[in-house]
């Protein structure tokens, strides 16, 4: 593969901006590479959205979902549901009422999608982190591992699913682009994560008076599809600051690389140690 | 002692299998004992309460939601009973690769423990999962998620369970008279022993390796990146403890079954066994302390959860090390069997510690188990006594193993 000028800014562009080692991660990056196909997500600039929740109901009407009714109040925290994929709060923060979204941060390297044993929970190569039915088992070891709390469980089903934002997927997959996305016109924007980092950054720098320096979803949790601006810190408008920005999936990679060799090494070993206090025993305790 | 259970060759040879199996299906001894009036009806409205959950959903009977999504059933059944099976792969490696010829006698039991015990945390398993019929998706087919701790988990309690059903499978040759196939059987022992201790190493620490993922769910106090290496320690006094409470218990309730030696070296083996979790006990709060220095969270230990913590660690995990200490100097049974029981009970509060209570400490609704929950983790357990009961009154787990397979 030959290298042009514009491949090139590609490669670099998904290297440096997912920041944690891709190559870690496995098919996504790899799938990435192959086919140039780089992660789609959402850029959502909280200090252009006025809360018209638009996005919220077009979101329960592609879904099938009855419409919320309750209203977005301070102080209390709506969450998504297993019928409802996002949901809009408000807050009380130190530069007002805010009205900010809240749906599934569709991580770069997810936790609930390494967490998964039978790959139900999957990190496609467009970006969206999605659901298969057909192949859950209904652990809930996602909802434990999830620092965003976002998979949500159907407990009053005796066939349940799991419920959460798959970024619209089969519309991304046709070339369209997520219905919230699609209706709300000015504050939730679609495209390739680097454009919208590229895009973040540009609005942070031409009017630094009106954002925090920094991009929630930029490094968080390893890097993330979605991705906040806000005038206030995070933690006032209800993003998890909590999380960490090492990846998630690292966590258990140190226990996880270990087993092929615990897997070599110990049989060796407890079967030299079988061998060395072999004989002196008499016969008739062996072996039963 | 020929126990009728044991039904001698040459009678056995004029019936035909089927008919053996079915006369000793049937039970034996007094129905109307104190155990059987608890369990029955405790088992029974298990049974119609677990029909219930599968028709309406887990929340039917559950009370687990969506911050808290495992309840007592993942973190009791499994996660604490797991760690209570540990007795197994610890008396075998002691047994059969440290040759210590002393705990021969209890191997057996343990074992069939410890199959049970998986057995019915399997059984466990498939009553939380919300799509039970995709239970194989992770062994068969294109499913593997390979990149999960679970995935580990499942792949080593499936591979576990018949590691134990070999280590076991020698007395099942025994009862049915099966020479040929003890033979065989026996030479595979101390294989299945090799692989189970391997197995047991990855998934007792597996089950700490879960929540890893969690870091910020679970309190600091009790999360740090050594849960696997601290689940893994914990397990091996909490299974030997859990060998001496329950041979306390089944030495007393199946008396007529001991073999000789076994009850010669009773004291003996629980006097050894003592020190062992004495020198467990000891490593794992050594660790706890210093990843508790490492963490530096001595402003946690002056709040409500700090006291929480507090009261694990020293009441359940200093104070069963000293009576352990004591008690082993100064021979006395009766404290091991205290020192046990506390012990036990430590590593319940801690793995339900790590699972369920400062699993999302913080979150406005707390688990609390629902009645029904706890009916159902009584009558799995009661179901496990049933059938280990059953086993030791036909098979030679306590007793002696027949003439014929003595010289093998």
């Amino acid at each position: 593969m030959s290298i042009n000028r514009r491949n090139f800014f590609k490669t670099v562009g998904v290297a440096g901006l997912t920041l944690t080692g891709l190559e870690s991660l496995g098919s996504p990056a790899e799938a990435a590479r192959e086919n140039d196909t780089e992660f789609y997500g959402f850029l959502y600039d909280s200090t252009i959205c006025i809360g018209c929740r638009a996005c919220e109901k077009a979101c329960a009407k592609a879904h099938g979902f009855p419409e919320p009714e309750d209203d977005a109040e301070v102080g209390v925290v709506r969450k998504t549901s297993i019928t409802q994929r996002s949901v809009i709060n408000k807050y009380e923060t130190s530069q007002g009422e805010m009205l900010v979204r809240h749906a599934c941060m569709h991580c770069n390297e997810p936790a609930c999608a390494s967490a998964c044993l039978t790959q139900a929970m999957y990190k496609t190569k467009e970006g969206p982190v999605i659901w298969r039915a057909d192949k859950c088992m209904g652990c809930r070891y996602c909802m434990i591992s999830c620092p965003f709390d976002v998979p949500k469980f159907d407990f009053q089903s005796s066939n349940p699913i799991i419920q959460k934002c798959d970024m619209c997927f089969d519309r991304v997959q046709n070339g369209e682009i997520p219905v919230c996305a699609e209706t709300c016109g000015d504050a939730l924007f679609f495209g390739t994560r680097r454009e919208l980092i590229a895009e973040a950054h540009r609005r942070i720098s031409e009017s630094p008076d009106s954002y925090i320096p920094q991009i929630f979803g930029e490094k968080t949790a390893g890097g993330t599809s979605s991705l906040y601006l806000s005038p206030v810190p995070f933690d006032e408008v209800g993003l998890n600051t909590k999380v960490s920005n090492e990846s998630y999936p690292a966590k258990t990679k140190g226990f996880l690389y270990s087993v092929p060799s615990v897997f070599i090494l110990l049989p060796s070993l407890l079967l030299g140690m079988h061998e060395a206090t072999k004989s002196k025993q008499p016969k008739n305790h062996e072996n039963d | 002692m020929t126990s009728p259970a044991y039904p001698i060759t040459t009678e056995k040879k004029e019936k035909t299998i089927w008919k053996f199996l079915i006369e000793e299906l049937k039970p034996r001894g007094k129905w109307l004992t104190p155990f059987n009036i608890i369990s029955l009806p405790v088992m029974l409205a298990g049974l119609v309460l677990i029909v219930y959950r599968f028709t309406d959903g887990l929340g039917a009977v559950s009370n687990v939601n969506q911050e808290i999504p495992w309840g007592l059933w993942k973190g009791f059944n499994v996660v604490t009973g797991v760690a209570f099976a540990g007795g197994a792969y610890v008396l075998t490696f002691m047994v059969y690769i440290l040759k210590m010829d002393k705990y021969h006698s209890i191997v057996r039991v343990t074992v069939l423990n410890g199959f049970l015990a998986y057995m019915f945390y399997a059984g466990a398993l498939v009553l939380d999962l919300g799509k039970p019929w995709n239970i194989f998706n992770p062994i068969i087919g294109n499913n593997f998620g390979a990149s999960s701790v679970l995935f580990l988990v499942a792949w080593h309690f499936m591979l576990y369970i018949f590691a134990q059903l070999i280590e076991f499978s020698p007395a099942v040759a025994e009862w049915l008279g099966a020479r040929t196939a003890r033979k065989i059987l026996a030479g595979m022992t101390i294989g299945a022993v090799i692989f189970g201790i391997t197995l047991s190493t990855l998934h007792q620490s597996g089950l700490g390796a879960l929540f890893l993922m969690a870091s910020e769910k679970i309190h600091p106090l009790w999360y740090n990146e050594f849960l696997p290496i601290l689940f893994l320690v914990s397990s091996v006094f909490a299974g030997l403890s859990m060998v001496i409470f329950q041979g306390s218990i089944t030495n007393k309730v199946f008396a007529d079954q001991l073999a000789k030696d076994h009850r010669e070296n009773d004291h003996g083996i629980i006097h050894g066994l003592a020190r062992v979790c004495a020198g467990a006990l000891f490593a794992y709060l050594f660790m706890q302390i210093i990843v508790f220095i490492h963490g530096q969270h001595w402003a946690l230990l002056n709040t409500p959860m700090g006291y929480w913590w507090l009261f694990e660690i020293i009441g359940f995990v200093v104070v069963p090390l000293f009576l352990f200490l004591y008690s082993y100097r100064n021979f006395n049974i009766t404290m091991i069997k205290v020192a046990s029981i506390i012990a036990i009970v430590g590593i319940i509060l801690n793995r339900l510690n790590v699972s369920i209570i400062a699993f999302r400490w913080d979150a406005a609704v707390h688990y609390v188990p629902s009645w029904m929950e706890i009916v159902i983790t009584a009558a799995i357990i009661f179901t496990q006594i049933w059938i280990f009961r059953w086993v030791i009154h036909r098979m030679p787990v306590l007793r002696e193993s027949p003439e014929w397979a003595r010289d093998h």
